[in-house]
């Protein structure tokens, strides 16, 4: 059937099986690679993506149920002025080494700071909680979004005064 | 790669629509929301429904409010916005502490309240929940609406009163004042289902007795996700550590687990008695006002 998808602002109208699960819809039909494919079973989340904004496990989503609503994937982070907080968060504390985890770490990321902008330690825990780190970087994962937690405090003060 | 079977899709965006689909595809068609169940089946193949309605759009079914002296939950209604709400913490706590330990956040995004009563699975923490608090649920089919007790709503594991050609649409909390609630669950790691879980509603009298109380337990094959005798037994006895832990005994002796890979029955049968004390002493603690 035909589906139109939205992804990272973009329009897609592809013709897709009803089976084909969102994750394979990015990565094999769009060529969106960034979006990784890990365990098939929703458990590790290095498929995550956000769905009308929030992250949902893309490999537990059929692409169908993605028609006429907007998805956001690792490739749409990036802003007009440069990487994403986020991203530059995971840079600067090395919050990555295989990288496999990272894309769904780094949108997990966006989505609690959009919500809640200065997060503790635990809640920042809890966010990625459903998402696995195979190198178990998790000190650096949650070092490197409190460091985009404070750089955007900081960015947003300087605006202001 | 895991692949599903091929399957009719249709999205619906009304109940009204979902129950003509329903009638349409017939008995080997299902709905599906989160799909966080159903899509992992239908990729090992444990499930072949030859046709999905998704209901995902139904936006009648997303709600959660008070009307009728009871607590309305729309079907729909996602895990992420159970354990958000403050309508539904003022009223029962349970919810909260039952949501915090359900999946993990990125799936309570996805997966609904009737979806998880729906797949009835023996480890659900909301069926157990849901029947400390005497929870009902109406069921709407092409010939009109019924509302069955949560106490009658399992048949048997990943089996509910629930025919083909039926919809799951709301969950009724009645709303009891002056009580308190909690949920308590033992997992093996984050996001796991439940080794063991309990959750109990209590109210007191003035003087101290138990007046009304509600025990649920989870994965410990308790009949209808509920410790029916325990409850007989504490209403009207004082509300302490003695009647707790008799209570404990009691829901301990009438469970009925079944040895796994979360371990052993006699582990699991000592964490229902546990778990049901824990879980009264918090809800008591809260029917106090005290922090728990």
């Amino acid at each position: 059937m035909q589906i139109t998808v939205t992804v990272n602002g973009e329009s897609h109208t592809r013709d897709v099986e009803p089976r084909l699960l969102l994750v394979h819809f990015l990565r094999n039909d769009l060529g969106l690679t960034g979006t990784h494919w890990g365990c098939d079973t929703s458990n590790c989340g290095v498929c995550t993506v956000t769905l009308d904004g929030v992250p949902v496990k893309s490999c537990t989503v059929l692409a169908v149920m993605a028609d006429g609503k907007q998805v956001g994937t690792v490739e749409g982070m990036e802003r007009a002025d440069g990487l994403d907080p986020v991203q530059q968060g995971f840079v600067q504390c090395h919050g990555l080494q295989c990288g496999f985890c990272t894309p769904g770490m780094m949108l997990t990321a966006r989505c609690l700071l959009d919500k809640n902008p200065d997060p503790s330690e635990q809640e920042i825990r809890e966010a990625i909680s459903g998402q696995i780190c195979r190198c178990t970087g998790y000190e650096n994962i949650v070092r490197s979004v409190r460091w985009a937690a404070e750089h955007e405090a900081a960015a947003k003060a300087e605006v202001t005064s | 790669m895991q692949v599903p079977a091929a399957f009719e899709y249709a999205k619906a965006t009304s109940v009204t629509q979902t129950l003509d689909l329903l009638a349409q595809w017939g008995e080997d068609a299902r709905v599906i929301a989160g799909g966080h169940s159903l899509i992992p089946m239908m990729k090992l193949r444990l499930a072949r429904p030859t046709a999905l309605i998704d209901i995902n759009d139904v936006d009648e079914l997303s709600y959660i409010k008070v009307e009728g002296g009871e607590l309305r939950i729309g079907a729909l209604t996602r895990h992420a916005e159970l354990l958000e709400s403050a309508l539904v913490e003022e009223h029962y706590r349970i919810f909260r502490d039952a949501e915090r330990v359900i999946a993990d956040p990125i799936v309570r995004n996805r997966g609904t309240v009737g979806g998880s009563l729906c797949q009835a699975d023996p480890a659900e923490d909301l069926s157990a929940a849901f029947a400390a608090v005497g929870a009902s649920v109406v069921i709407q089919g092409a010939r009109g609406s019924r509302t069955v007790p949560l106490t009658e709503f399992h048949v048997g594991p990943y089996e509910t009163v629930v025919e083909a050609g039926e919809l799951l649409t709301e969950v009724r909390v009645p709303i009891r004042p002056g009580g308190g609630s909690a949920y308590v669950k033992v997992e093996r790691r984050v996001g796991d289902w439940a080794v063991a879980a309990a959750g109990a509603a209590l109210w007191t009298s003035s003087e101290g007795t138990v007046s009304n109380v509600g025990i649920g337990l989870a994965a410990v094959g308790a009949e209808h996700f509920r410790a029916a005798e325990a409850e007989v037994y504490l209403v009207g006895k004082p509300a302490t550590e003695e009647s707790f832990a008799e209570a404990g005994r009691i829901a301990a002796q009438h469970s009925n687990p079944v040895a796994d890979q979360r371990g052993p029955v006699d582990y699991k049968r000592h964490l229902a008695g546990e778990l049901t004390v824990r879980a009264l002493r918090a809800a008591a603690a809260r029917a106090r006002g005290q922090e728990a």
